[in-house]
């Protein structure tokens, strides 16, 4: 049975004191070049899709990372260097336009090729104090609902370019979408024409509730349940440490000596043997894992050169939506 | 003083109708392919920078989208991102609005793409506060006309102090680090008043070049003296020789006020360029250009917008339409209309109308002589450059910021006809020899 993976690459890894264990200096987590590779070698490796955790406020406010590159910016600054792997950014929706955030992952699946995909991220307080907000406004799925209407306010085939008539578009295919939130209205169309997807994938945490392609479930989850719910793809929520130069448990202690790990995830720890008989039982329940790797210097190579060798990885197409068995869907403004 | 140098950027916005679709030297608009080609063609060409305008509503005609005219666009940054990891050298600029956007969240996105690009970011500072390109926003229309300078000031600032929050020790040099960054080292920003308000504790050291290079484009009053205050370089739209020279005695002046020195701020006026292998051949290319960007069907376009009505019926070639235009004045909030057309719509239309009586003028004709026109540089290279050459020289500019009219062929033809005469000339660096966009433009260290 296949499995979708996935891997998140925020930062040197996810534990967090991973930057410790990074065998380069701290700042290399803000290095483009660093990201650069990283991105490439999951690329190389096989994996479906690489994801990238944001938030606008620090990852640590502790001793840990205070530095973090913009997701959007970070995705689109690989796509034209690599070549099959998805590029998801996360990108909460209380914290820019949900205008400018449309663009944004519209204009990342147009220099990819239509291997864009965007994770929603909720916000709180201190996310919302960045632009001035009081309160939660409870309106995820609503900027998630705006977001995929200006997707498809350009029709695929807007672009004419008919000299005869001096027509570049045809105006009838180009369409204001008037869409009406609790606490906000976009009149719309986009400013990028229709992503080559159509619609670029959508991810989201199970408890968010905004019609993902993909939901995101911990391992441990009932995935029933969310099928149940409507859920259509759902990926397991993993973390893992592996056997390297040392023991997955020795490193594990030493990171959490620098810095407890405490996350609310399933944890792997362990030998490459050990996980490939993991996800081979959670291929069983789920449609995919998204991995999150402690120390991405460490743990990545691991992944590349001896766990997904072992699986069966599914081969990838030319978008993230074929690789992914998703049908290109209709365009909502479409009439004929 | 040595002798000063000519800095050129190409200002690329991607839609309107100065592009020449129909040509098929006019590559697609859409595809990153095109973009990535600009890019690496500018840095051949030792160009400063490349700067994208910004979207932020489709133009419109009638309620309708603009059928004539190129249209659809990427996000700026997104795909400045795309091009620091498909170029070296070149400086990388985005027109974002202080209007539409949140100051914490912009100043990130530009952090990043300074720090992505290795310090050869930069930021084009425009405001918008119309109510009609306000309806894709959460807010619109919210900012006074009066205050958006206002708001774009305070904007500007607390993007300064986002920008300057780290040390420049902050992080450690070593993993063994009690901490990744000193305590206190990172300070927070706030910001509580009717125009800014935030709180963040920003998540970016500066770049190599410090921060992103600002530059500012409008042209009143607000917009000169938000210039002389903050910005680093001016796009102004001052490119005629007599006004760009007053441009540069109005903007010193300005700078002086503001404790800056006068070599604190390059000007760079926009600029369409038409190259000839004769000067005879270059007129001729201009003239064409000028038929194709008002064709016949922009043309008829272009009086509906003043009339207000369907006038697809009329020969364009025929006279003007004999019918009364609608009711009222054109909407104010239009974003795309200069705002000093945005009213007296009839008296404009009756002046038309005699303009075209007494010189006999089809409707084509019309619009031909009355539409604005941007200055443009006809010629040969050779006598370009020589242009180009007493404009420097004289310091009524320190470079230009080249409109296309096409991709990649204007751009193309500027960097391999125009670019050797200027090196000739002793005005254009003939390698690049600094690494940001900061010293690209020889700009004072911060």
């Amino acid at each position: 049975m296949s499995l979708f993976l996935a891997v998140e690459l925020d930062g040197a890894g996810a534990h967090p004191a991973a930057w410790r264990a990074s065998g380069a200096a701290p700042g290399s987590v803000l290095s483009p070049n660093v990201l650069r590779e990283a991105v490439a070698l999951a690329d190389e490796g096989g994996f479906t899709l690489a994801t990238f955790a944001d938030s606008p406020v620090p990852p640590s406010t502790g001793v840990d990372v205070a530095g973090r590159l913009e997701a959007v910016g970070r995705a689109a600054f690989v796509s034209t260097t690599t070549r099959y792997i998805g590029l998801a950014p996360s990108v909460p929706t209380a914290t820019t336009e949900p205008f400018h955030l449309a663009a944004q992952i519209a204009s990342l699946d147009h220099a990819t090729r239509g291997r864009a995909a965007w994770v929603v991220e909720g916000s709180g307080p201190a996310e919302l104090a960045t632009v001035g907000t009081d309160g939660p406004p409870g309106e995820t799925a609503e900027v998630v609902a705006a977001v995929r209407a200006l997707w498809d306010s350009w029709e695929d085939d807007a672009v004419i370019k008919d000299v005869a008539t001096g027509r570049y578009l045809d105006p009838d295919k180009v369409h204001h979408v008037d869409f009406t939130g609790s606490s906000f209205t976009v009149k719309g169309p986009l400013i990028t024409p229709r992503p080559p997807q159509g619609q670029p994938v959508v991810l989201a945490a199970g408890g968010l509730d905004v019609g993902a392609d993909i939901t995101l479930l911990d391992a441990k989850a009932d995935v029933a349940a969310a099928r149940a719910a409507g859920a259509r793809l759902v990926f397991a929520e993993l973390e893992v440490v592996l056997d390297a130069h040392k023991p997955a448990a020795a490193r594990l202690a030493d990171l959490n000596r620098a810095t407890p790990w405490n996350s609310r995830r399933t944890r792997f720890t362990g030998s490459v043997d050990g996980l490939v008989a993991l996800l081979a039982d959670l291929a069983g329940t789920f449609d995919g894992v998204r991995l999150h790797p402690a120390v991405l210097a460490v743990d990545l190579p691991v992944l590349v050169d001896r766990v997904l060798p072992s699986l069966d990885v599914p081969a990838r197409g030319d978008t993230l939506r074929s690789s992914l068995g998703l049908a290109r869907p209709a365009n909502q403004f479409e009439t004929h | 003083m040595s002798q000063p140098r000519l800095h050129l950027g190409v200002f690329y916005t991607g839609v309107g109708q100065q592009y020449v679709w129909q040509d098929p030297g006019n590559a697609d608009h859409t595809t990153i392919d095109t973009f990535v080609e600009i890019a690496r063609t500018l840095e051949r060409g030792l160009f400063d920078a490349f700067f994208l305008g910004e979207g932020l509503r489709v133009r419109e005609n009638r309620g309708r989208v603009l059928a004539t005219d190129v249209a659809g666009r990427p996000d700026a940054l997104t795909q400045l991102a795309a091009l620091a990891g498909a170029t070296t050298h070149i400086g990388l600029v985005a027109t974002q609005n202080t209007t539409y956007n949140f100051p914490a969240d912009l100043a990130r996105r530009l952090s990043t793409l300074d720090l992505l690009s290795d310090g050869r970011a930069g930021w084009n500072i425009v405001t918008t506060d119309n109510a009609w390109t306000g309806a894709n926003f959460r807010r619109g229309g919210w900012l006074e006309h009066d205050r958006r300078y206002e708001r774009a000031t305070e904007f500007v600032e607390a993007a300064k102090a986002i920008w300057s929050s780290w040390s420049d020790d902050a992080i450690a040099p070593d993993p063994t680090a009690a901490a990744w960054s000193a305590p206190g080292s990172i300070r927070a920003v706030e910001r509580h008043t009717d125009l800014v308000d935030l709180t963040v504790v920003p998540t970016l050291p500066r770049s190599r070049q410090s921060r992103p290079v600002l530059f500012q484009a409008g042209d009143s009053p607000g917009g000169r003296d938000l210039a002389a205050r903050h910005a680093d370089v001016v796009f102004s739209a001052n490119t005629e020789y007599e006004k760009a020279v007053a441009y540069a005695t109005d903007l010193r002046r300005r700078l002086a006020a503001h404790g800056r020195s006068p070599d604190s701020l390059r000007i760079l006026p926009g600029a369409t360029v038409v190259l000839g292998a004769t000067a005879a051949e270059a007129a001729d290319r201009a003239d064409w250009l000028r038929r194709e960007q008002i064709n016949p069907q922009r043309a008829i376009g272009y009086l509906e917008q003043y009339w207000g009505k369907d006038l697809s019926a009329y020969d364009p070639d025929g006279p003007l339409p004999d019918i009364d235009p609608a009711e009222g004045e054109l909407d104010p909030s239009r974003g795309t209309l200069s705002i000093a057309h945005r009213t007296g719509k009839h008296d404009r239309i009756r002046e038309w109308r005699q303009l075209a009586a007494d010189k006999n003028l089809s409707i084509r004709e019309l619009v031909l002589a009355v539409h604005p026109r941007e200055h443009t540089f006809i010629g040969t290279p050779t006598q370009i450059a020589d242009q180009w050459t007493h404009y420097i020289t004289t310091r009524a500019v320190d470079g230009f910021n080249i409109s296309p009219y096409n991709v990649p062929a204007t751009i193309t033809d500027v960097v391999d006809l125009l670019v050797p005469q200027l090196q000739d000339r002793g005005i254009y660096r003939t390698h690049y020899e600094t690494h940001t966009l900061r010293d690209h433009l020889d700009l004072p260290p911060l």
